[in-house]
């Protein structure tokens, strides 16, 4: 391997890695503030890449049917916990809160695409329209067990996966599609060596967005709220903050960086349904080196797996996701031995 | 339900199972066929996650690995499938040592985490070596053969499989009654737990994950010779979730459960793919959103499953009571030899222990000599459990040495400390809440007996488990529990439960028993008869070291006291001194200096 080769292979490594770090920040901010290790987050960036694809062909998204759906189950299952503790006064709020809140995306991207609106608004509909989606697939499975154990909230959200890629399928279709460059631009570092914008701009985006979730934790008082939820849940709430809403903005913050993972890797490769998973685990294995708190540490583990990731492909195309994957026993054996306090109890399943 | 109802009920169970075929026609029997090598792996995830504890989400990657073991070699190396199946147990028990050695170290969620790493990874790996056919798999697989008989319908290969499945029931029945099982059972009370009756919690769970992938590895050659096709999919990390939805839905703390949950899981598999047929064309589709809605909502409301809500039934029409044992000659397990009366058997040196910048135990040295009663006393937080941790190497030593019966132990792990004759029990009763007390008991006596997971498994263990239960019968009698010996260990009022952690340690035929406040929660007789208990103990020549709150409760039972304030040591004296020095009573009352 020679020199220009490692520096192509770097610089593919770094693009993949600032994904994997978006994708990342997100577990580790619903892990930290909710003990859900959110399997399927790969799988909501696969559905915001097919939802652009969708309006640039000029369609209305499968997702519109996905969020209202959705909206219309959380609705039900909220006013069905609102009536067995008997508190109908609150009756209103839930329904404009699970039920017509996240139809206004829906409105927006049917305007979106009656109008044939510009690719910024196409993909500002994305987001908008994706948003919603955590929030309300935790609302559903996650919630009503909220304090359940780490293994048993782990178990729902690997069974969420497939049950989201099945609906990924039954929404989308087996159909692939890539989307338009966000950029043509092409930047020459060195005479022969150029580096493409849109590798720039995953780069420039994951960057700024990681230093803009580092400001608003440290210096807002949402911010931190959720870092007082996640340090200690019990002293959070003795101190007025209810879990229930700092896992929501959790949920709706990792659906915001799910929306922009889709839309920065669409015009990258062709995405399908399924092809979100292999991104969430690859993050996932970024955020475990992080111990699924520490933010710095999780960014710094995803752009080493996004390297990693580029030369084993060099290596071996083939085993290039079995190569990676096995590179999560040895950092969970390292995590493990690094814990200072493991715990000796061990989790019951059926208590 | 009381032991005739139980026979009956199997009984009945395998007559029908026998039968089935000639009723059900070869579709159903196919069916059936499946649902017995499910069972086999199940029973595996059941014993390993429901009783052990550890959750694996890569099971099938286990029957992968066999049925591609046997595959290969009765494909392209023209071997016999018997050859077949020992190449399978071999490679797939090979493969669980190793995970399993890297992997059950993995403390809180991480095990589980690294189920999913190489769940993932193996059926990768199939699918990308060309040896193995790739992602198409490996075909033409021979059948079965027994003799002159061919197992290649359905309706042969019936009468193969599910006598194994019977096999392996009986197998793991035999093992969760033995000595080994015992322990697993114990796993999730923890490594203190085990340690402290002298097992290894690590080695513990890494045979059961060893048994749980050899029952997974019989599933997959069976798998590979009645389908005569293997492929990738059918291992991949979907698969093993659906063996973990089979174990939680038959009810994971049961073994009956990986039959009851196989069962209604690919019978239900098979019906929504039926219904769903005729709803769409892409009925395949939905089956997958079918599968993740009955999980997760199993997940929600019924984690017990099946045989959860059985038991929990039947909990209330039964009295639960523990099969009296027949004396029937065999010799009671051999006693350790006692130090003589007097001589010192337990130093502590300059003891320290520091957590962080906090210093819990200061230099803190005393002796205990045999045949004595030492009561260790002090305000809260004065470091008494701190050195009660430290004694018994359930944490190690910052500093210091301590020697039991001549022997250095600072560094030893706490079960050869346990093993070398000290038993403990906990200030925290560490019971296992769901174990009858018979068997909490007999769990004391683990590291008299010998038998592991295979001599249980096949109930070559007889002798000696006759002699552990007659030790554990004999320490309940003593105690004053042998009427509530089949009870839950959990269903006894808090103080008994101490009652129970004592001859939980007595079975371990103790030079010295260590006990964290025996006494808290015990009412006024039942603290008269335990100490009446102790001074028992003592004139038979156990020593025992005694932290606890009662103050006439200690006085009136020690030879010596320790007493310690803020982590050191005050000083050590008879009950009359310490009661009369000035520095002992402004620690406990405050000084007016």
């Amino acid at each position: 391997m020679d020199w220009d080769l490692a520096l192509i292979l770097l610089v593919d490594g770094l693009a993949n890695g600032s994904v994997y770090l978006l994708a990342g920040i997100g577990l580790v901010l619903i892990f930290s503030v909710t003990r859900v290790l959110f399997v399927p987050f790969g799988d909501i960036a696969a559905f915001a890449a097919l939802t652009l694809a969708a309006f640039e062909a000029g369609r209305l998204p499968a997702t519109v049917g996905m969020v209202a759906t959705l909206a219309a189950l959380a609705t039900l299952a909220e006013t069905w916990r609102l009536l067995r503790i008997g508190e109908h006064r609150r009756l209103g709020r839930a329904l404009v809160g699970w039920g017509l809140l996240p139809l206004l995306p829906c409105a927006v991207a049917w305007g979106v695409v009656e109008s044939q609106a510009p690719g910024w608004l196409q993909i500002l509909a994305t987001l908008l329209l994706v948003l919603p989606i955590i929030p309300l697939v935790a609302r559903l499975t996650l919630q009503p067990i909220a304090d359940a154990s780490v293994l048993v909230l782990l178990m729902v959200s690997l069974v969420l996966h497939f049950l989201l890629s099945g609906l990924g399928l039954l929404f989308f279709g087996a159909e692939g599609s890539r989307t338009k460059p966000l950029t043509s631009l092409n930047w020459e570092v060195v005479a022969g060596f150029t580096v493409g914008g849109q590798t720039l701009l995953m780069v420039a985006a994951a960057l700024l967005l990681s230093a803009l979730f580092y400001l608003a934790f440290e210096y807002t008082v949402i911010g931190k709220a959720l870092r007082a939820t996640a340090v200690n849940r019990v002293g959070a709430r003795l101190v007025g903050i209810r879990p229930a809403q700092t896992a929501l903005l959790a949920y709706c913050g990792a659906s915001l960086l799910a929306g922009l993972i889709g839309v920065l890797v669409a015009p990258t490769t062709t995405m399908y349904y399924d092809s979100g998973f292999i991104i969430g685990l690859r993050a996932f294995i970024a955020a475990i080196i992080g111990a699924l708190t520490s933010y710095p540490l999780t960014a710094v583990g995803a752009l080493a797996v996004g390297i990693f990731e580029s030369f084993a492909s060099f290596w071996s195309g083939a085993l290039k996701d079995a190569i990676v994957f096995g590179l999560l026993i040895p950092v969970l054996i390292l995590r493990s031995y690094m814990a200072l306090h493991v715990d000796d109890e061990i989790e019951e399943l059926d208590e | 339900m009381n032991k005739r109802v139980n026979t009956f009920l199997v009984a009945l169970l395998v007559a029908t199972i026998a039968v089935l075929p000639a009723m059900i026609g070869s579709f159903g029997t196919a069916l059936m066929n499946d649902i017995g090598v499910s069972t086999l792996v199940v029973l595996g995830l059941v014993m390993l996650t429901g009783t052990g504890g550890a959750t694996s989400f890569g099971q099938a990657a286990f029957v992968g690995i066999a049925a591609y073991a046997t595959g290969w070699l009765t494909t392209t190396q023209d071997l016999s499938p018997w050859l077949g199946l020992l190449f399978a147990l071999f490679l797939t028990g090979a493969a669980a040592l190793a995970i399993g050695m890297l992997t059950l170290h993995l403390g809180g969620h991480y095990l589980p985490l690294s189920t999913i790493a190489w769940g993932l990874s193996i059926p990768l790996l199939f699918g990308n070596i060309a040896a193995l056919g790739s992602n198409t798999g490996l075909a033409n697989i021979p059948p079965l053969q027994i003799g002159p008989w061919s197992l290649m319908e359905a309706k042969t290969i019936y009468y193969l499989i599910w006598p194994v499945v019977g096999l392996a029931f009986l197998f793991s029945y035999n093992l969760m009654n033995s000595r080994a099982g015992r322990a697993i059972r114990s796993l999730r009370g923890g490594a203190t737990l085990l340690g402290s009756v002298g097992a290894d919690a690590y080695r513990v769970r890494l045979w059961l994950f060893v048994t749980a992938a050899q029952l997974a590895a019989i599933a997959g050659w069976l798998y590979a010779h009645m389908n005569r096709f293997v492929s990738p999919s059918a291992f991949n990390l979907r698969a093993s979730i659906e063996y973990l939805l089979m174990a939680i839905a038959g009810g994971v703390g049961h073994l009956a459960g990986a039959l009851f949950g196989s069962g209604v899981v690919l019978l239900l598999k098979n019906k929504v793919q039926d219904a769903l047929q005729i709803l769409s064309s892409n009925g395949a589709r939905l089956e997958i959103i079918v599968f993740g809605i009955v999980f997760i909502l199993l997940l929600h409301f019924a984690r017990g499953g099946a045989m959860g809500l059985i038991a929990r039934w039947s909990a209330r029409r039964k009295t639960p009571s523990a099969p009296a044992l027949a004396d029937d000659g065999t010799p009671p397990l051999p006693r350790r030899p006692l130090p003589t009366r007097g001589s010192e058997i337990l130093r502590v040196e300059h003891a320290l222990k520091r957590f962080g910048g906090l210093v819990a135990v200061n230099d803190v040295s005393f002796t205990v000599n045999a045949g004595e009663i030492v009561g260790l006393i002090g305000p809260n937080g004065a470091g008494k459990s701190t050195l009660f941790n430290l004694v018994t190497g359930a944490a190690p030593v910052s500093g210091g040495t301590i020697a039991f019966c001549g022997r250095d132990i600072t560094h030893l792990p706490q079960r050869r400390i346990a093993r070398l004759g000290m038993a403990r029990t906990f200030q925290h009763v560490n019971l296992r809440p769901n174990m009858s007390v018979l068997d909490s008991v007999a769990l004391g006596a683990h590291a008299r007996g010998s038998a592991g997971m295979l001599r249980g498994g096949l109930s070559l263990d007889r002798r000696e488990e006759h002699q552990i239960m007659a030790e554990a019968w004999r320490q309940l009698a003593r105690v004053g529990l042998a009427e509530r010996a089949g009870e839950r260990a959990g269903s006894l009022p808090l103080g008994w439960q101490r009652i129970l952690e004592i001859a939980r340690a007595l079975a371990a035929d103790p030079i010295l028993l260590v006990l964290d406040e025996p006494a808290a929660g015990l009412r006024k007789q039942e603290k008269a008869a335990l100490a009446e208990l102790l001074r028992g103990l003592r004139s038979e020549g156990i020593t025992i070291l005694i932290v606890e709150h009662d103050m006439d409760f200690v006085m009136k039972l020690v030879d010596r006291l320790v007493v310690m304030n803020f982590g050191s040591m005050l000083l050590q004296d008879s009950p009359a001194v310490v009661r009369a020095d000035p520095r002992v009573q402004s620690a406990y009352l405050g000084s007016v200096l």
